[in-house]
């Protein structure tokens, strides 16, 4: 697809390089990705915008793993990801990314600890493990006094806490949030933002937002702007938070 | 991973518990079902082989008429005189007791109480031929038989209703018009194959019977034991042709008596038995097939309205194969356990059952295995496809379901 020769940056932790993703096929398809290229190093914490209907949503899921590009090369750490298998995705995302989600997405009438604990479970930690690390989790978010509350329990703003809490447990390298403050008041949004920009800060963690406001946009280092399946614009951002 | 996965599911049905029970409730009752049917069944046969060999070892019965159904009786086919029976102990070998019997009911009175019971006609050898044993007492002396004395040997039942703790021996009971004397009391029996009970009985000798009772020198059956080692089967031929001759039946002329064989009739009712008990068994059987479809029901159900929470555990970085063993464990763990509780369901209505129906407990190991072995069984097979199902989800497709 891509003629030109893939030029890889060193020193970086993701490296997208004509990456298209096309949907259907013949008449029906749709290509959501018309060759992206974009390189993100270790600790950035770069937001995703643009209209619906732009790719961002579409790149999201490339970057984490979840979906696999029609054609392109994705380098993660230097691994080929577009060439593993669905269980070797998941090992990916297992060891090395987090995920916050728009809607939260905690299992219901489970306890915020056991939330937390969920990755670690999968990591085959041991119980007492799981318990530590869930608890420190919990403790960054400041909500070690609500462990033991279910999903129905927390307030919008605490469960998206918790879902940051379950991101982080494992000590990813990178932590993908989509629309984390979708669902949440403007205060408790900031509150989320600020939450993620010192993950950023304090953990070195590289976080990959998407979001459509622009003042959430704005506590991210970098903003990238997606238009047509195409990036348009790429920002460097003093991060006014 | 084992143990986590098996920590997954626990933690799922506990979270769902009301709807963990009704999901199981299938196999629950199929396996109860079936285990139940089975022991109740074992049971039946072995208390079935019990009374017969209570019935007496060896033992033929010898009837007037062909064929005795509910009935039928000896419709016009002469009755048998004692005098057969002796011709029988004179004239065939290897046996070991043969005793003429005559049956009426009547009712017997002690004092201010009375008590309606079967009263047989018989000699010494009618002890024998029916494995009875004397509690107290004597058996019938030689005179008192060939006199036809007014003496009576009475079963347990019949000393329970009409006499006190004391021994009864030496008492006597008045029947209809004439007074008896009780010289014995048999050992209890208990009931026999067809429910009756066997202690609610009072023997006379034969001929007082006759006298007394009946007013006729007619006899009802005659009871031959055999030798151990005797062959039935010459015994019964030795004993049709004897018969056929002292009845004058021409060569072209059907029997008009019967010889049955008790160890036949014990195998044709075990047989029956077990033919009934193999068919309740599968009945019963279908409804944990039921359960099993049942199960995957709910499973496939929970499937769905779990979408958005395998996609969570996909996009954490869950293997298809861990969600698909967390899916099917679930299967696994409920259907096992309702299993158990089919088993303790049907230990419990077994030991009940047993009691009211009298029968014997008989705890049989393989069946409770096998039952619930099939409804572990049932969790894999019933459960694969939903689990399958929940692997194979696309995670995107599943966090975007609502």
């Amino acid at each position: 697809m891509n003629d030109t020769a893939i030029t890889f940056d060193p020193d970086a932790l993701i490296q997208l390089s004509g990456i298209t993703k096309t949907y259907g096929q013949g008449q029906a398809a749709f290509q959501a990705l018309r060759g992206v290229d974009l390189s993100i190093r270790q600790g950035e914490f770069v937001a995703i915008m643009g209209p619906s209907g732009s790719g961002k949503s579409t790149a999201m899921n490339i970057l984490g793993c979840l979906d696999t590009p029609t054609s392109g090369a994705y380098l993660f750490d230097g691994v080929h990801v577009e060439d593993l298998s669905r269980d070797q995705r998941a090992l990916l995302r297992r060891n090395y990314l987090g995920f916050v989600f728009q809607g939260f997405n905690l299992l219901a009438r489970t306890s915020a600890q056991e939330n937390v604990e969920l990755p670690l479970l999968y990591r085959g930690e041991s119980a007492e493990a799981r318990h530590e690390k869930g608890m420190a989790a919990l403790r960054s978010v400041g909500l070690e006094a609500w462990a033991h509350h279910t999903s129905s329990e927390l307030s919008g703003g605490q469960q998206q806490r918790v879902a940051i809490a379950r991101a982080i447990v494992t000590d990813p390298k990178v932590l993908l949030a989509d629309e984390p403050t979708g669902n949440l008041d403007s205060k408790r949004g900031h509150e989320i933002m600020e939450l993620l920009v010192s993950m950023n800060r304090d953990r070195g963690i590289t976080i990959l937002m998407v979001t459509h406001e622009p003042d959430i946009a704005a506590y991210a280092k970098r903003i990238v702007h997606f238009v047509d399946g195409q990036i348009a614009q790429d920002d460097s951002n003093g991060g006014t938070a | 991973m084992g143990w986590t996965t098996l920590l997954l599911a626990l933690r799922e049905i506990r979270r769902n518990l009301m709807r963990s029970f009704l999901t199981v409730l299938g196999i629950v009752i199929g396996v109860a079902a079936v285990v139940t049917m089975v022991t109740l069944g074992n049971g039946a046969t072995q208390s079935v082989s019990d009374q017969i060999s209570s019935l007496g070892s060896n033992l033929l019965m010898l009837r007037p008429g062909q064929r005795m159904g509910p009935g039928s009786g000896s419709l016009g086919a002469p009755s048998f005189k004692a005098e057969d029976a002796e011709a029988i102990r004179a004239q065939v070998g290897s046996l070991k007791a043969v005793a003429p019997t005559v049956n009426r009911t009547a009712v017997v009175v002690v004092g201010t109480r009375n008590w309606a019971t079967s009263i047989t006609g018989s000699n010494s050898d009618y002890f024998t031929a029916g494995n009875w044993t004397l509690a107290e007492g004597r058996l019938f002396n030689a005179t008192e038989e060939r006199a036809g004395k007014a003496v009576c040997i009475i079963g347990a039942t019949v000393r329970k209703e009409l006499f006190e703790a004391h021994s009864p021996v030496g008492d006597t009971m008045r029947i209809k018009q004439f007074s008896c004397e009780v010289i014995g009391v048999l050992t209890a029996k208990g009931q026999s194959a067809m429910g009756r009970d066997q202690d609610d009985t009072v023997v006379m000798p034969l001929r007082t019977v006759q006298r007394r009772l009946t007013g006729k020198q007619d006899v009802s059956t005659i009871l031959i034991s055999m030798q151990d080692e005797a062959s039935s089967e010459q015994v019964i031929n030795q004993i049709s042709l004897l018969m056929r001759e002292r009845r004058k039946l021409s060569d072209n002329e059907d029997d008009n008596f019967s010889v049955q064989d008790t160890k036949e009739i014990a195998k044709t009712l075990s047989g029956a038995i077990g033919t009934m008990t193999a068919l309740l068994g599968a009945v019963a059987a279908v409804s944990l097939l039921v359960g099993g479809i049942g199960i995957m029901n709910i499973m496939l159900v929970s499937v769905t309205e779990r979408t958005r929470e395998i996609g969570i555990r996909l996009a954490i970085g869950a293997l298809e194969k861990e969600v698909l063993m967390q899916f099917l464990t679930e299967a696994v763990v409920l259907s096992a356990f309702g299993g158990l509780v089919g088993l303790l369901l049907a230990a419990i209505a077994c030991y009940g059952l047993a009691s009211m129906l009298s029968l014997p407990f008989l705890f049989s190991p393989g069946i409770n295995l096998l039952a619930f072995g099939f409804s572990a069984a049932i969790g894999v097979i019933f459960g694969y496809v939903p689990a399958r199902r929940a692997a194979r989800l696309d995670p995107i497709e599943a966090l975007r379901h609502e």
